[in-house]
């Protein structure tokens, strides 16, 4: 399957690239662009899109991909849930999150719900432990959590559009 | 006694503080504009009488690094803030990026000017999509005014402010690593020399800084140096002025609480932080991130020959005035000033292999010391907590972190061997009853 960016993100992408005085700074950037473009995942296609709109071996471009954590290598679900596992967490009770997480979604860490709609996580350290136990949902943090306040944003997730 | 500042979270309660409306309103962008009308030399002497000492954990003094620039060099030059945050327990950049990102701007401006450098990189930590959301408006807000731009404040000298997203590795808080993932590439630290000042981003002179250092800096320029300096209890020490204070873990009140340099862990603990949770008993502090040594509740300070620890000798460590110098001296390290508290819930154990997940799961393998040591630092200590280690693994445990330490390309070999071997050797009785009672006779859990 070819990839290609919207006429916007093009004019988008072109502006990241103006910051950095080589095409290759940009690259991460450009990953993660794509990525959101591409249904949060970065296929081999977008693998090669990257490459040649960068002018860069797509071997470079796969070994970031690799390297960093936050570039799915498969479609995800359509949410994903990180709990932190982290000591200022894990002293906050992030194990019981995490079992409630696992028996609620019925997917074990790494795992995707049947209905493709929740991918579970863990997390190392996410700058929020003075406010811990935490989970973050795709963009967004929440703290300070209780197990009924984590059933609540699992409904969510399962059952509402 | 303790003394309460509020330069850097006086925005953090006001509602939209994060505007640059209100930040100007409190007096922001003033000290841009006057440090924008002042020769380098004169900002990088003011720093350095700051005895501003870096937040981003190693404590190197700002000013002195700031005057490793290069001064006739026709390259380009670089400010890179570091808000990659990653150190487990901290979480103060976070806070600075979505309550106050205009003190970030307005140092940044700063900087860049005292090192020549036309350009701003922020290079923030990719989940923390809020801060980078709050950079992101702040610098358009200043560019609308051309705080940020061609021009900054009329000055013919053109500074430009990106924020640069990074993708998820802890090691690229390292700041050669961080330049790398940076540049494109993976973020695999480089071997040090070249330094930044000389070699950095791009191949040009390069300042690293964290991003609570360049926050505090308009402070620095509105108060003068030395005044700033004197705010801290420990500016004989040559550490200077106000930081943010975190707590997490068991204390009754986490949180973050700013404060002149040198509150202790007491005050810290009790006062700021409400106590350790559920009645308990304090065991153990982490001072300043996961890669500082553990202090034992119970420890005291013994130092000889210093005249300046006098009043500590035979005390408590916990009532020891936290700084880069006073924690080093005594065989600790403040980090980045963000403490994570056990009470006698928590098994030391159980905390370490935590930990030690982590190093595992983050080293970035160059080396192999650290790459192959943390794996074996993490299986023992799986093996203990399941109660299947021997007396000779434990003692293993040890070896293995004295051989990644001092012998990688960059820091975080010692900071994965610092929670292993200060763990082991001040919690030795409760690893030994992992290995003698087949791993029953704790309490094996870490919730209080
Ligand atoms: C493994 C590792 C991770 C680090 N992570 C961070 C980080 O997340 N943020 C940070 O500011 N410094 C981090 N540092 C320290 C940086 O290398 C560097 O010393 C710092 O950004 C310099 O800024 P400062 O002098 O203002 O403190 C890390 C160091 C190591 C070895
Ligand atoms: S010490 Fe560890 S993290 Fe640092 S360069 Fe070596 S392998 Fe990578
Ligand atoms: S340990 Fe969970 S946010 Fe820091």
């Amino acid at each position: 399957m070819e990839f290609a960016l919207s006429a916007e993100l093009e004019r988008e992408l072109d502006a990241i690239i103006a910051r950095y005085p080589n095409r290759m700074a940009a690259c991460i950037p450009a990953l993660h662009l794509c990525q959101r473009a591409n249904g949060d995942w970065v296929s081999p296609a977008v693998v090669d899109y990257v490459a040649k709109r960068l002018d860069l071996p797509a071997a470079h471009v796969e070994g970031l991909v690799t390297f960093y954590s936050l570039f799915n290598q498969e479609r995800p679900g359509e949410h994903q849930v990180w709990v932190c596992r982290t000591l200022s967490c894990a002293l906050r009770g992030a194990d019981t999150l995490l079992a409630h997480c696992e028996k609620k979604l019925g997917v074990k860490v790494g795992g995707t719900t049947g209905d493709r709609r929740v991918t579970l996580r863990t997390a190392e350290c996410l700058a929020s432990c003075g406010t811990a136990p935490m989970i973050q949902v795709d963009q967004e943090y929440h703290e300070n959590l209780t197990i009924a306040e984590l059933d609540r944003i699992l409904d969510r997730l399962l059952y509402e559009d | 006694m303790i003394n309460r500042t509020s330069y850097l979270t006086r925005s953090f309660d006001v509602p939209e503080g994060y505007l640059l409306a209100a930040y100007e309103r409190s007096g922001g962008y003033r000290s841009a504009q006057r440090a924008l009308g002042m020769p380098r030399e004169i900002i990088v002497d003011q720093v350095k009488k700051a005895h501003l000492r870096g937040r981003g954990g190693a404590g190197f003094d700002c000013g002195v690094k700031w005057s490793f620039m290069p001064k006739d060099d026709a390259r380009p030059h670089y400010l890179v803030v570091n808000a990659d945050e990653g150190e487990p327990g901290t979480f103060k950049d976070r806070a600075i990026m979505e309550k106050n990102p205009h003190a970030v701007i307005e140092g940044a401006l700063i900087a860049a000017h005292a090192m020549g450098a036309h350009t701003v990189y922020i290079y923030v930590r990719d989940e923390l999509h809020m801060a980078k959301a709050r950079l992101e408006a702040a610098i358009a807000e200043a560019r609308a005014l051309g705080y940020v731009g061609e021009r900054p404040f009329g000055r013919p000298w053109a500074i430009q402010v990106f924020v640069h997203s990074g993708a998820g590795a802890y090691i690229c808080g390292e700041e050669t690593a961080l330049l790398n993932s940076l540049e494109g590439r993976r973020g695999e630290p480089r071997l040090k020399p070249p330094f930044p000042a000389q070699c950095g981003a791009f191949g040009d002179p390069t300042t690293v800084n964290n991003l609570e250092t360049i926050a505090i800096i308009p402070t620095v320029i509105e108060l003068g140096g030395d005044a700033f300096s004197r705010l801290s209890a420990l500016h004989d020490f040559n550490d200077g002025g106000v930081r943010l204070f975190g707590v997490s873990g068991h204390v009754q009140r986490p949180g973050l609480y700013e404060c002149a340099v040198g509150l202790t862990l007491r005050e810290l603990i009790y006062d700021l932080g409400g106590g350790v949770l559920g009645d308990r008993k304090l065991l153990a502090v982490i001072p300043g991130g996961s890669s500082c040594p553990v202090l034992r509740a119970d420890e005291m300070v013994h130092v000889l020959g210093d005249p300046r620890f006098a009043p500590y000798d035979g005390k408590s460590v916990l009532d020891l005035p936290l700084g880069v110098d006073t924690l080093r001296t005594i065989g600790g390290m403040l980090g980045t000033c963000c403490a994570i508290v056990l009470s006698d819930a928590a098994d030391p154990v159980l905390a370490l292999a935590t930990l030690m997940h982590f190093y595992r799961h983050e080293s970035c393998g160059q080396c192999t010391p650290c790459r192959e040591g943390c794996g074996w630092i993490e299986r023992i200590l799986d093996k203990l907590v399941a109660g299947r280690a021997s007396m000779e693994e434990l003692d293993r445990l040890t070896e293995i972190a004295s051989d990644i330490t001092g012998n990688t390309i960059c820091a975080f070999g010692d900071g994965a061997a610092q929670p292993v071997l200060s763990f082991v050797r001040k919690f030795r009785r409760e690893f030994e009853d992992y290995v003698l009672t087949g791993g029953r006779s704790q309490t094996r859990t870490l919730v209080a």
